[in-house]
């Protein structure tokens, strides 16, 4: 069995879908994160999924913007560590913008031309979870 | 500050507020002619258009302003590289109102989230084209009285076409109208508009491939073109061309009192022994469209209540 120590203060994001924690990793930006220390655990045995990631995060509590997990996958269970100790789980919803974490792959796009836009997708569909560029209002179909 | 960037940015009441402006300012054009006095229109043209830019710069001459812009990318900053935001930023201290055409989809938003001044989109690609569906609305309910209990039958590219897609978006939000979708498979309108739209609005409507089959049931039909480019092979074209056009023998099955609209440019889906017949509403649809684009401006301008 593999030990990754607990951690002091920071997030352990739970049952993420196998093979799912690298992509997370990026979206989440954890490579740009100073000072902080990722654990990432890949294909741990899980009674629920057969298979699932893990990842450990030590931070403050305030550094990670979390909203985008929603978007990736909301069955990800987010436990908040401080003081060694479980103070919270958190429950996670699509959110209803998300911005600078995909782009737009429509060519007709203004996008395409003005790279320094940001890439703003807002949720056109709750029920379907569709989101669609805020620009030129193509379905985003690459997730 | 209030921009358009959809027909959508209106809700009906807003619609038939506009509308009504409209309908005064065609009944009284010398009451506006001087509304806009020392206020000037920017027409940011980034491609080639005929009618658009004539029937804004129409309207706010109409309305005793002026008009400065540009009619192509070429003839602008864009060519040395210039973003759209910038260019608005510059734009808003030299004009009161900026009506935007740009090739890329976005740009007029992206414009109106930099502006000081009200932004009109006057097409962005295959997006939105807010004051050509604001025409057809207000042609439909200036010719007819009203915009809802008809039925209108929309023929030709309904795949593609942008015009159809907005109209119908519009549509929808009025009571008792029915739709029959006239086109050939391939061209068929998309599922997110006939599923998303029509079926999500309760809105009764038919698919059918001919003309001839759907005419003599229609309140409106506003035609489109079919494009030779949007088929796989020529025989598919040739077969399928001549269904939509519409002639002088189609006509004798509509109704004494059907409306053909189209939104111009037509090549020849309309055949010109049309042009003659009281039915036939093209031109005047176009020269509705001054109307609307005249209290569209008033309206962005917050001039509505300058006249007593």
């Amino acid at each position: 069995m593999l030990n990754i120590s607990g951690i002091h203060e920071g997030y352990v994001l739970d049952h993420i879908k196998a093979g799912m924690s690298m992509k997370i990793y990026d979206y989440l930006k954890l490579g740009d994160l100073e000072g902080c220390t990722v654990a990432i655990i890949m294909n741990a045995k899980s009674n629920k999924m057969g298979a699932k990631d893990i990842i450990k995060i030590e931070c403050p509590i305030d550094a990670i913007d979390l909203d985008i997990l929603g978007y990736i996958d909301h069955n990800i269970t987010v436990n908040i560590i401080r003081d060694d100790e479980i103070v919270d789980k958190k429950r996670l919803s699509l959110p209803k913008e998300i911005k600078n974490v995909i782009k737009c792959k429509n060519p007709r796009c203004i996008t395409s031309i003005e790279q320094e836009l940001d890439q703003v997708f807002f949720l056109a569909d709750p029920d379907r979870e569709i989101y669609r560029c805020r620009y030129c209002e193509e379905k985003y179909s690459g997730k | 500050m209030r921009h358009l960037m959809s027909p959508m940015d209106f809700s009906v009441e807003e619609l038939d507020k506009l509308m009504d402006l409209a309908a005064d300012i065609e009944a009284n054009p010398d009451r506006y002619s001087s509304i806009c006095q020392g206020k000037k229109l920017a027409t940011c043209f980034y491609e080639p258009s005929t009618r658009t830019r004539l029937s804004f710069e129409a309207a706010m001459l109409n309305l005793g302003g002026s008009v400065l812009g540009f009619s192509s990318a070429d003839s602008s900053s864009a060519a040395k590289g210039e973003s759209v935001s910038d260019t608005i930023r510059v734009i808003s201290s030299y004009a009161d109102i900026c009506a935007m055409r740009h090739p890329k989809e976005g740009a007029p938003l992206v414009a109106s989230n930099h502006s000081g001044i009200p932004v009109i989109n006057a097409g962005d690609g295959g997006h939105q084209h807010p004051t050509q569906t604001l025409t057809d609305l207000y042609t439909i309910r200036s010719l007819r009285g009203s915009l809802s209990n008809l039925t209108i039958g929309l023929c030709g590219d309904l795949k593609f076409g942008r015009t159809v897609h907005s109209l119908i978006n519009a549509l929808v939000r009025y009571p008792n109208i029915n739709y029959v979708l006239i086109s050939p498979d391939e061209l068929r309108v998309p599922s997110y508009i006939r599923d998303d739209t029509l079926k999500a609005a309760g809105a009764p409507f038919k698919e059918v491939e001919r003309l001839e089959d759907a005419i003599g049931e229609l309140d409106i039909l506003y035609m489109t073109r079919v494009q030779r480019e949007r088929f796989f092979n020529e025989e598919d074209y040739l077969r399928m061309k001549d269904f939509y056009v519409l002639n002088k023998d189609k006509m004798e099955l509509a109704k004494d009192d059907m409306l053909v609209l189209h939104p111009l440019p037509r090549v020849n889906e309309i055949s010109v022994e049309v042009d003659s017949d009281p039915r036939a509403a093209y031109f005047t649809q176009a020269k509705k469209g001054v109307y609307i684009r005249m209290a569209l401006i008033v309206t962005l301008l917050g001039l509505e209540g300058s006249i007593c």
